[in-house]
């Protein structure tokens, strides 16, 4: 596989993207703006776990975190500014997971993910069981953001077309931020922890700050999933910030491929799909899921994003592509 | 010109029952090559990893430059100028030769801010890495990934990682283990170029390389230097010789 062929094929998907809304019925369009946000929740917890080898379970906190700023932040009888909405709920997720990370990050392996999903579990009773969620069924909000910027209005997110083309550009966005920062030094430094974390010790890398950086990027990144999930459907729940909700993401990341960010995007399609398709066949939906994923892993160990190459490799039998 | 570098000062390691080292001392000098010397187990490893800061003494101080750095990760050494190789290959199997030492080259110039510059653009880490690859005498293979590399050349790679670093005090942990004689002979003469600006810790098994190279020899046995002086004194040693040197003939 060539990289011009790879870059071609992104930009088809970008392109059937952006020309969905022309052939999908609006209840489409909403599902796929769905899965565009799940996406961006995909990729910040690949920064993670499939770039620096941090399995964190308990992401959904930052995503829940920012979604909740949104509600909580918006007045109750008119529509709140955006811009200011995107920048306080970003910060909060980032801060929060800047502030776990300093916890976290001192354990590894299968002690780190017993300590992310604790905090998680935390973050979630607060929202749940205490008067700052204000109640365990969640809360609504009465009025999308207004996206005024200084008396301009660039768009109009009442309207469901403008929404998921906004959607679209913040996936994009993330997709194009974390590329540049995985080819940077940081990127490389996070790879290099990942593959032998004493050695870059040794070679003079303060390793926990990197991972602070990283943790807190990522933790960002879910934030503006969070944000978006609750502009988008506008409703808060508790159940944001669930286990379920950590291991689904995680089971995206898993799917789409370890150490690819279109992998994330895909795993977040494929397993979105799945979900719609499953559950309208049967209740029981989540056992079709385990097996898929079950099966994904067995016979799938570079996920999604490995099966162009797999696939080029059985037609052009014995010739080495790399 | 000569001017103490590291010193280790009665250093001392338990692990648990057993003393690893006990009351260490070894002083390392710029310009000079300070061999290592001891039969297996007896401790010369654990010293290195107390000098590097992969391990914390139980007691006893280092001194780099008079400055006292026991409390220092090996990070933190590591921008002081201390670099060493493992005995146990050490590196990042998945990533190529190049990419092995950019890395270390990068530790120097970290940058961690500018996230928008590519890493493989960077010019001067990655002809620091280059000149250093080619040094330990691995020219032309910088793009094999470095977990397919021989034994041998895997070592040399382990070098060539702590030169891309730029450090002053280097201590080499069995380099030649492993190596083909031509590779042995061509670390030899490496490790002479070296020692001229930088104080070298040198823990080696192959006798005709240190005698070629040392300048000072420790030989250590249980954890406790039995004795240390110039390669005449210790080559005719007869406690040495019983200690170690005798059996090494044998075995
Ligand atoms: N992390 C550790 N935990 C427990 N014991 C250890 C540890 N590291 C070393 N030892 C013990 O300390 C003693 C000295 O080990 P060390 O590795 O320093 O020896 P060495 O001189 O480097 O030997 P070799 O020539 O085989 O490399 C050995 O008995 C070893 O088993
Ligand atoms: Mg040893």
């Amino acid at each position: 596989m060539n990289s011009a062929v790879v870059t071609l094929f992104k930009l088809a998907v970008l392109a059937g993207l952006a020309l969905f809304p022309a052939i999908g019925s609006s209840f489409y369009v909403e599902l796929v703006a769905k899965i565009l946000v799940m996406a961006i929740f995909a990729m910040s917890l690949a920064l993670l776990v499939g770039f620096t080898g941090l399995v964190s379970l308990g992401h959904a906190a930052y995503f829940g975190i920012a979604a909740y700023t949104v509600a909580l932040i918006a007045p109750e009888y008119e529509a709140a500014n955006l811009w200011f909405v995107l920048v306080a709920s970003v910060l909060a997720a980032a801060v929060a997971a800047f502030f776990i990370g300093l916890f976290v990050l001192r354990t590894k392996g299968i002690y780190f993910i017993m300590v992310t999903l604790a905090f998680a579990q935390m973050a979630y009773y607060i929202f749940h069981d205490t008067a700052l969620g204000r109640s365990s069924d969640g809360i609504y909000l009465n009025f999308k953001p207004d996206a005024s910027l200084f008396g301009w209005m660039p768009f109009n997110l009442d309207e469901p077309l403008q929404l998921y083309y906004f959607i679209l550009a913040a996936m994009v966005a993330v997709f194009v931020l974390l590329a540049f920062v995985l080819r940077s030094p940081f990127g490389r430094v996070l790879a290099g922890i990942h593959s032998n974390e004493h050695r870059m010790k040794s070679l003079g890398y303060a390793t926990f700050r990197y991972k602070l950086a990283a943790f807190t990027l990522a933790g960002a990144l879910a934030g503006v999933a969070g944000f978006l999930y609750a502009v988008l459907f506008g409703f808060v729940t508790p159940e944001y910030l669930s286990w379920h909700h950590s291991g689904n993401v995680l089971m995206m990341v898993i799917l789409g491929g370890l150490g690819s960010l279109a992998g994330a995007v895909a795993g977040a399609f494929a397993f979105i799909g799945l979900q719609e398709m499953f559950s309208d066949w049967t209740k029981h939906w989540q056992l079709l899921m385990g097996l898929v994923i079950v099966a994904a892993v067995l016979f799938m160990p570079t996920g999604l994003a490995g099966l162009p190459r797999r696939i080029f490799r059985t037609i052009n039998w014995g010739e080495d592509d790399e | 010109m000569s001017e103490a570098m590291l010193v280790a000062d009665r250093l001392t390691r338990h692990f648990g029952g057993l003393t690893a080292n006990l009351e260490v001392c070894i002083t390392l000098e710029r310009g000079k090559l300070h061999a290592l010397l001891g039969p297996n187990g007896a401790g010369k490893s654990t010293c290195i990893n107390m000098l590097s800061g992969d391990l914390p003494p139980s007691s006893g101080r280092i001194l780099l430059e008079d400055r006292d750095v026991t409390g220092l990760d090996s990070a933190a050494r590591s921008h002081r100028g201390i670099g060493r190789s493992y005995q146990r290959t050490n590196i990042f199997p998945q990533f190529t030769v190049l990419e092995n030492c950019r890395l270390a080259a990068q530790s120097r110039k970290p940058r961690p801010w500018r996230i928008f510059t590519d890493a493989m653009k960077a010019s001067d880490t990655v002809e620091r890495a280059h000149a250093a690859i080619v040094e330990a005498g691995l020219g032309g293979r910088e793009l094999r990934k470095a977990g397919v590399l021989s034994h041998g050349e895997q070592r040399q790679l382990e070098i060539a990682m702590v030169l891309a670093t730029d450090a002053r005090v280097l201590l080499l942990d069995e380099p030649l283990a492993g190596m083909g004689s031509e590779e042995s002979a061509q670390m030899v003469e490496l490790l002479r170029k070296l020692k001229q600006n930088r104080a070298i810790l040198l823990v080696e098994h192959d006798m005709d390389a240190v005698f070629a190279v040392a300048d000072t020899i420790t030989v250590m046995v249980e954890g406790s230097v039995l004795e240390s002086g110039p390669p005449e004194q210790i080559r005719n040693s007869e406690e040495v010789q019983a200690a170690y040197l005798g059996e090494e003939e044998h075995g």
